[in-house]
Formats: structure tokens, sequence, C-alpha cells
């Protein structure tokens, strides 16, 4: 679901095709029939946007028919825990939970909880009204296990256990519900019920794969809580043949998410310090309740290990190990928010290092007036992207908004090194590090990102000598004295330092279990630890898999520890056996006292299954012998969150942000905590109860093709490529081309009410419109990889697209929103603006569409805009 | 040429007494192709990478002669992707060798209407000056209510993710050296 797998990961497609070969049925629920689908047992179109009520449609069918793995459900879910009475579902409050606030658009998860332990904020702890799940890291939120544990029902009988809450949170998800809201025929679902709960099981194990295409919504995290809520009651989680795989789309964006380049995390999901933490202690009392279970409770030694790789001899326990040299935050950084500082003028400088937001991000044409109106951008690529040339050839030179006589951003552009002139390790998405080694050395001025900021930092710490203020400190006492080759370090002295050094020995440590406290390790990120165990490469490593067993593990190497099914204690029942001898990964082996198998056992070596916590105990001590979930604060897996999200413990389908259709399930249209931005550039297309929804009355949904790569700065620019997939097209049914006079292989253009966009016309059955609750939607999809530069050039297509937000990560909805379609081209220049603007008048769009975000009870709550003048202006420096 | 010699000459005669009898190999080939030799064998050597692209990992083997790149493959031995590569990961070769890369430092001065040429050093010599105006124009010592902030509003980041961790990692630390914040990633997007 929300994947086209066979194109855009079609190299790894592969194994499903092998898995088929062996009796796997598979089936592809999506929009849009794809080469994905071309190889699925079953297609099934559904509605974009819809995956919550279909996948709510499938939990309701496994509790009401009991079709649940009901032993793993009692021992590794959180099923019989009870919750608080105080606690409202979506069904007593039509579509919201309890402790909404309309004028903030956000919860007070407090009513979330347990019934009789402490869940955020816990006491000692800076309450804050708002539950922030991006100051969460991953850990995870708190929940207080100890002394006596939580309330619970092991028969899974009692009304306020999480079980029955499920069950009564999802009673409304009918087959009949489903088709109505999805577009998936009743029969149709039910086969998909049917083949999902009989492939589940002791002897048998279902996988589910997902992209972008279940991220990129308002309810983007809901989606996966509700894909992981079905895996989880059909005891797919941790098993062979089983899990989640979330395909990721870059060699190493599983990588920049664990070693983040992202404003709210520090490495191996450590939350970014904010201005509630003044001390070390008052951060990890942040990161770790005093009283809970898991690997979590570690996480002194984790971030100790950081402040040491990062200030080194400075970092002492006297000082806090130089916490205090930690820049805090204390909201909403991401990249969509600055591009609006950028235009605000807050924002005085912008490094791009290898990302063309100008054709990459939603909300194109906001992204280049934000860069049009810096001091100067930094941009380092391959070769030349749309992004550095916005004051010279972006489409609002045409339009006349950017002129370049009067663009005063001074653009840097560095060649990069490509992926062959520089060693180092990528992530992919099932977390294995591979090494590659340098083939050639790079020619000209073109420079590793390595060498870059290795320039940037010897040069400013010695721009910075000798100064005696504050704040130049953490510069001055930076620990950047990674072995030297030439004139950049070595990327395999910066691994090692990744993986983490014993200070005393000056040898590289195992892994994290080795980390201390104490100060008396360094180590860049503890989840990467182990990667550089016993001072060799582990991710260099390349056993043939002619030479190696099932699980290939000597191949790269995989965090945490290198294994490669996380969570797979839970592939044997609570005593340590497997669930079956055909489904059997790791067990407990009385004769030797330890888990061993065919993966490294991803729980405690020698704690036996029978263990129970001393009373009192908590993080790793207090998890049980079959507390599967180790990273867990109670060390099981959630079906029901009793915090960490900000829009509810449970999914719940709401309409997206766009949507032609009114919420069938409940007053709340959408998501109640999605992140809007009203402003006057960046509108909003209406959707029920809002009128004029009709002007703009198709769905549109994007995605990738597999002979371009995003925003094409890797692809458009090669013949072999720009041949395969020349040009920007727009996929209609036959009905729809029909009824807006759409020719094949004609002109039309897309319109929303940010721009309009040009395509050539694909007319096919592949976009079959669906029957919703008793009218025909039509659907549209593009690709979106076209731009002005390159060998194949087209509009772009993320221009259409406005900026709205999952409130848990702020990713974009991106994957649908409504449009217009119209044969021929879009005008051009000025009159393209006009042309908009009569949409935008004829849909009676303000700068309030869409920002009206509570509409439970009847009632359009407040206006979420953003006031005309900033009031968090950075105060300028006096000196 | 004897009887023999003329036989094995005609490819019907190969394909119905040889291994080959679907014609589709040796049986085809003819004396040009049989004496051709891969580049890949005449190669410098051979250096094991991973395909740049999407996030599967496809392993690649990059020849490299006379320190050029002249051909990149699949990696057979890799059990992510057995030795296969996609249409991009094919083209691979073109993406690192096509004459679309740039090679020089690249400068467009403000209000300019060009690129200028500008040398590598004194580029990074003037953006290190620029980060540290920006850093101190965006400057925030402590919140509203005197809480520490100690942190840069002034400049920001955004990087791709086919950056090595290597290379993310020293990004990550020398911006949270500088105060600077507003670090950001594909990952959000």
């Amino acid at each position: 679901m929300g994947s086209n797998m066979a194109e855009a990961h079609p190299v790894g497609f592969q194994w499903i095709i092998e898995a088929k070969l062996r009796g796997a049925k598979v089936i592809h629920i999506d929009p849009r029939f794809t080469r994905t689908s071309a190889h699925a047992d079953q297609h099934v179109p559904i509605r974009a946007g819809t995956d919550i009520a279909f996948l709510g449609g499938v939990v309701n069918h496994i509790l009401s028919n009991d079709l649940d793995f009901r032993e793993y459900v009692a021992a590794y879910t959180n099923a019989p825990y009870l919750v608080s009475e105080s606690f409202q579902d979506t069904e007593d409050l039509d579509g919201l939970f309890s402790g909404y606030d309309p004028h903030t658009a956000s919860y007070d998860a407090t009513s979330w909880s347990y019934a009789n332990v402490n869940s955020e904020p816990h006491p000692g702890h800076d309450a804050k009204e708002r539950s922030d799940p991006y100051q969460h890291g991953a850990r995870g939120p708190f929940v207080e296990t100890a002394d006596g544990g939580i309330e619970s029902d092991p028969t899974l009988q009692h009304p306020r256990c999480v079980f029955q809450v499920l069950k009564r949170h999802f009673s409304r998800y009918t087959p009949e519900m489903v088709a109505r809201i999805c577009g998936v025929p009743e029969e149709t679902f039910l086969q998909v019920c049917d083949a999902w709960t009989a492939n589940s099981g002791r002897e048998r194990t279902t996988s589910l794969v997902y992209s972008v295409g279940w991220t990129q919504h308002s309810v983007g995290a809901q989606y996966i809580r509700a894909g992981s809520i079905v895996q989880l009651l059909t005891g797919n989680i941790g098993r062979p043949g089983s899990g989640i795989f979330a395909l990721r789309g870059h060699a190493s964006i599983q990588g920049s998410t664990d070693i983040p380049t992202l404003f709210n995390l520090l490495p191996g999901y450590l939350p970014m310090p904010d201005t509630r933490h003044e001390t070390l202690s008052d951060y990890l009392d942040g990161v770790r309740g005093p009283e809970q279970k898991g690997f979590w409770g570690n996480s002194d030694a984790y971030m100790v290990s950081l402040l040491k790789e990062y200030w080194g001899d400075a970092a002492t326990a006297e000082n806090d190990f130089c916490f205090d040299y930690m820049p805090r935050i204390n909201g909403d950084h991401n990249t969509y928010r600055t591009a609006m500082d950028m235009l605000a003028g807050k924002v005085h400088g912008f490094f791009l290092l290898g990302q063309n937001p100008a054709v990459g991000s939603a909300h194109g044409r906001l992204q280049r007036l934000g860069m049009a109106n810096l001091d100067w951008l930094v941009v380092r690529d391959l070769s030349m992207i749309e992004s550095a040339t916005v004051w010279k050839d972006s489409p609002e030179i045409e339009t006349g908004e950017i002129v370049p006589e009067k663009c005063r951003t001074e653009v840097f552009f560095f060649p990069a090194s490509s992926h062959v002139e520089k060693a180092g390790t990528f992530t992919q998405t099932q977390r294995m590090l591979q090494w590659r080694d340098q083939a050639v050395e790079p020619i000209g001025d073109r420079r590793s990102e390595l060498w870059f900021f290795h320039q940037l930092a010897v040069r400013i710490k010695e721009r910075l000598a000798g100064s005696t203020d504050e704040r130049d400190r953490p510069v001055l006492d930076l620990a950047w004295d990674y072995e030297v080759e030439g004139d950049e370090p070595s990327p395999a002295d910066v691994l090692r330092h990744i993986n983490g050094i014993d200070l005393t020995t000056g040898r590289t440590v195992n892994g994290y279990p080795e980390l201390k406290a104490d100060g008396s390790t360094a180590c860049g990120c503890w989840i990467y630890s182990g990667v550089y165990a016993n001072e060799t490469n582990q991710a260099r490593r390349r056993v043939s898999r002619f030479d190696s067993g099932p699980y290939d593990a000597e191949w790269g190497w995989t965090w945490p520890l290198n294994r490669r099914i996380l969570y797979n204690r839970a592939s044997a029942d609570p005593e340590g056996r497997p669930w079956s001898e055909r489904k059997k990964l790791v067990w407990w082996d009385e004769e030797s006292g330890q888990w061993t198998g065919n993966d490294t056992p991803d729980f405690e070596l020698k704690k036996p299954p029978h263990y129970r916590a001393p009373e009192g105990s908590s993080g790793p001590t207090a998890l049980s012998g079959s507390d599967a979930f180790i990273m867990m604060a109670d060390g099981k897996a959630w079906l029901y969150a009793p915090a960490g999200l900000a829009d509810g413990p449970m999914p719940t389908h709401y309409e997206p942000h766009e949507s032609p259709m009114r919420n069938l399930l409940y007053g709340q249209q959408g998501s109640p905590v999605r992140k809007v931005y009203g402003r006057p550039d960046n509108p909003s297309n209406p959707a029920p109860p809002e009128a004029n929804s009709d002007v703009f009355p198709f769905v549109f949904t994007a995605a990738r093709l597999t002979e371009h790569h995003t925003a094409g700065a890797m692809s458009r620019q090669l013949p072999y490529l720009a041949e395969l997939q020349p040009a920007l097209f727009v996929e209609v049914s036959p009905e729809l081309a029909r009824e807006r006079g759409l020719t094949h292989l004609g002109w039309a253009h897309v319109i929303t009410s940010r721009t309009a966009v040009d395509a050539r016309v694909m007319v096919t059955d592949r976009m079959a419109p669906l029957r919703i609750d008793g009218r025909v939607v039509h659907q549209v999809w593009m690709p979106y990889h076209w731009g002005s530069a390159g060998l194949t050039t087209g509009d772009v297509v993320n221009d259409l697209i406005g900026v709205v937000g999952d409130g848990n990560v702020f990713i974009q909805e991106s994957k649908v929103l409504t449009c217009d379609v119209q044969p021929g081209q879009r005008p051009r220049g000025p009159a393209l603006l006009a042309y908009v603007e009569e949409y935008r008048q004829r849909a009676g769009i303000t700068v309030e569409t869409g920002t009206r975000i509570a509409t439970a009870g009847g009632h359009l709550e407040r206006a979420h805009i953003e006031p005309d003048e900033p009031d968090d202006d950075p105060p300028e420096e006096a000196s | 040429m004897g009887v023999k010699t003329w036989l094995d000459a005609w490819p019907v005669y190969r394909q119905l007494t040889g291994e080959d009898p679907l014609g589709r190999g040796r049986a085809a080939q003819s004396k040009r192709s049989r004496t051709l030799e891969s580049k890949t064998e005449t190669a410098d050597r051979m250096v094991h990478s991973v395909c740049p692209y999407c996030a599967v990992g496809c392993a690649q083997r990059v020849f490299v002669k006379d320190e050029q790149v002249i051909q990149i493959e699949g990696n057979p031995d890799s059990p992510i992707s057995r030795g296969r590569l996609c249409p991009k990961g094919s083209a691979s070769k073109q993406l690192v060798t096509g004459p679309q890369r740039e090679t020089h430092v690249l400068y467009r001065r403000p209000y300019g209407t060009d690129w200028e040429p500008l040398d590598l050093d004194t580029a990074v010599d003037m953006v290190v000056d620029r980060m540290l105006d920006a850093r101190r124009k965006g400057w925030q010592d402590t919140d509203d209510e005197g809480r520490k902030l100690r942190r840069t509003l002034g400049m920001a980041s955004l990087g791709g993710a086919a950056l090595d961790n290597e290379e993310n990692y020293l990004i990550k630390k020398l911006f949270t050296a500088l105060g600077a914040i507003q670090i950001e990633n594909q990952a959000r997007i």
C-alpha cells in the first residue's frame, strides 16, 4: 500500500517476484494500476487519502471475527492494559479524542494514558500542555511501569482494556463504510481481509510494504500506526516473512535520519535539546522516565558519549559534558517553515547539499521566491540545478516576479564529488550500512561534503581563535581531530568515531551496551555502535551470498548490532520456543542458557524467558523475559499509544486537507492537528464543509518513474534516462478525457490554487474512476521529476502543491490534493498569474480557506492564519 | 580448410551438435564476437561501490582504466541485488562521467546576470565570512522568558539523501557547534 515498488525500487522488487514464484500471494492496494499491480495477484484501486479507513476496516474485521493471533497479542502487545477512565474516543466526540483545544488545534494527551500510571507530563518535568512529538526523538513517550505494573486484564474482556477500546473505536469501519469512503467494493475488501488473516498465525506470516505514498499525508504517521496495528493483531512483527517494510527513496535517506540533518533530532534519535532543558539532567529526564522499562533507560550513556565525541577533553562531568554548548529548539524549524522565514527576510544564508527544492519540495514557487530573498546561497551538486539558477531562469522570471537585476542573492556553486570519487557508507532501506571504496580522484574543484565541512570547520576555528566571546566556545572546543588524508578527514576514521571509542584504551567499542555515562566513552551515534567493532570496518564486509547463510550476516552491517530483523524475540513464544518450526528465527537454548538462532537476537542474550524484574527496577533490567519490545517504555508493542502522538492514541480516518468529499464517519473533516500555514502565498483549495470544492473537482496524486530520480538532477541530464522518459505527462481515465475534451498525447494543464502546469495527456485505464458514496470521483496522476534544466524539460509538478503538514512530523501532504484539468497549454507569463487568480476567485479562496480545521459538532472553529507581522523576529545583534 | 573446420563455421551445425541447442549463445557467435574482449577484462582495477539512486542499495562494480571510470556493473555477490541494476543504476556511468558534471566553482554576484568563475579557496573563505556574519545577525541568547536558546536563525541548510553517513555526521556536528538549528534533509520531505 502506498508503494509502487516495481517502479520505484525495481531491483528490490525481485524478492516479491521470488516470493510469488514460491507461492506467495501479492496484493497491491493503490489508486493507480502500476508496474507493481501488473505483477500482483490482485490490484485494489482505492481513493487516494483513504488508507486509514481501509485499514481500520481490516482491524474491525479481525476483531469482530476473532481472527487475531491471540497468544501473540496477549503476550507482546498492550492489548490487556486498561486505559484511563477520563479517556473519550472519537465515537464519543464526533471525530475528536478527549483533550482537544480548538484554539491551539492541539491535544492535551493526559486523558489518553493508562489507568493507573503516569504518562507525560511526568512529575518533575516542566509541564507543558501540548504533547510535542517532535521533541521525543524516537524514544517514545514515558510510561511509568514500576511497582505492580499497569492495571490489566489478561482475558481482554474489561471494557477499558486496550483490546476493547480498539474494537469500539473501529466498530463503524464496516465493509460497507470502506466501500463508501475508499471506493473499494465490499467483496474486494473482504477478499483482502481473508487473504491477510488466512496467511497469518503460527505457521504463516504476511509482509506489509509502504513508501512515501503513506508518509506524505497530513495523517501520515497514523497511516503507519494503522498498518502496525493490523500487523500486530495478526502476529506479523519480528518474525521471518513478516514486518512492515518502509521502502525509502534515496541511497542514504535512512542514514540521514539515523545520523540526522533534521532540526529536531540528534544522532540515534536522541531529541534535540529544547528550552526546558537547562541542564543535562533536565534533558535526560525528558528522554527517560525514572521508572520506565527498556533500553532508552541507558540514554545517559548514549548522550554523554555523543557530547564526548562533540567536545572531547573539554567535556567533563564537572561541566555537564558541555551540554550547555547545545543550541535549543522551541518550536517548528522544519524546512518549509524555514522557506517562509526566508521570504520574511529572517534567514540570511542557505546551504543546499545535493538537494533541489526549486523542483523537489512542495510549493516550488514559495521555495524559489524564498531563495531569491536570501543574502547568499551555497549550492553543492554534481551538475547545475534549478535551485542554483532561480535568479536566471526560474518560472518567476517569466511571470516577472523575479528580475535578475533586482535579485540580491549571492550564489556560490560548488561542484560535488560523485559516489565513486569518495569513500563512505550509505544506509539502505533495511538499515544496512554498506561501504563504498573510492574508485577515482575527483578532478577540478569537485570535492566531497567531508572535504567541504572539514575546510569550513578548520577555517572557522582559525578565524575565531582567541575569541573571548562565550558563544564561540562550542566552536573553539569542538573536537575535530580526525585522521586526515590529504586535505580532508579519513571517512573510515569518522566512521570509527561514529561507532564509538573507549577513551581509556583508544580502541573502538563493540556495541552500544559498552557505552558509559561517566565520560569514558565517546560515540557519535549509539545505534551505529558496532559498525567498527574490533577496529574493523564491518560495513565493508562483502561475503558473497554464495558463501553465506540465509541471513547473509556478513554482507555489510545492519543497525542495531547487525540484527537483520527487529524485535525478533517475538518470533518465539513467551516461553522462548519458536511459534512454529516453519517460522523459527531465534529461540531460547536452555542448555547453553542463552538466546540463539539464525539472526542476532534482539534481546539480552542471557535473559531467560521466565525472568521477572525485581521490584523497583528500571531500564533494561526492568524488562521481563517476555517483554519482546525492548525499546518501548512498557516492553510491549502499542496497539494504542497512551501518549506521544499529536493526533490521537489510535488512527482515525480524516479526509485529506483538500478533498472532494465530506468525512462520512465524523463531523471532524480533516486531521484536527494538521499543520496549516494560513498565508496569502500558500492558498488551499476548498474542501467540505467549505463551499466551492467543485471548482477543483478531481483528486490529484503524484509519484515516481523508474527512469527518473526525484527532482531530476541525477536523471534528466543523462541521455539514456532522458530518452527512456522524454516528457512530463498526466494520466487520466478515458471517462475523464471525454468529460474534459482531452486528447491522448495532446496537451493539457492541471490547475490548483497555487498554479497551473502543462503536461502531455496519457489516456489510460490505469486511472480508473471510482464510485465513492454514490458519485463518480476521478483521480489524475503525474510523475514529478521535471524542471527547466537537462536534456528533457518540463513544468514543475510540485508547484501545484501547497504546504500543509502532518502534526507529528511536519511532512507535507503531497500525495493527495484536488485539482482541475483543462485541455491545451496553460497561459504564460503574467497571464498565468491572472489565470490562477481567476480560479481562486471563483472558488472564493481567502487566506482562511482550509485553516478552520476543527469541524466536529457542526462548528467551523477559528481560522489558523499567520499574523501579518511575525512576532518572533530574532533580535538584531548589537555588537 | 578441413571438413570439420568448415562444418564448425556453420552456426546450425554448432547449434545441433554443441551445448547451445537454442542458438542463443556460443552457437550463434561469429568469429569476430569470439575474439572480442570485454573492456572490464582490461581494466586496471575493479572497485566496490553502491548505487547512489534509490534506497535498495544495489552493489556496483566500478571498473577503472587510466584513472577513468570505464564501466559500472552490478555485483552478483550481493545478497540484496544479485548483480542486477535498474535503468538508473545501469546509467550511473553517465552520471559520473557525463558532460553535465560541473568541474569548477561558479559565482553569481548580487544583482548579477550571469555566472563568473571563482577560485575554490577564495570561495570557501567567502562562505566562511558569510557564515560568521549570518550567525551573528541571527543570534539569539535567550527567549522572551529568559530561557537559554544559544542559537542562530541566520542560516539554514537542506541536505540531500545521497550524502554519506560520515558527511551527515560532520555537517550536523559543525552546525550544532555554530548554533545553527534549521538543518534539514530530504528525510523531512
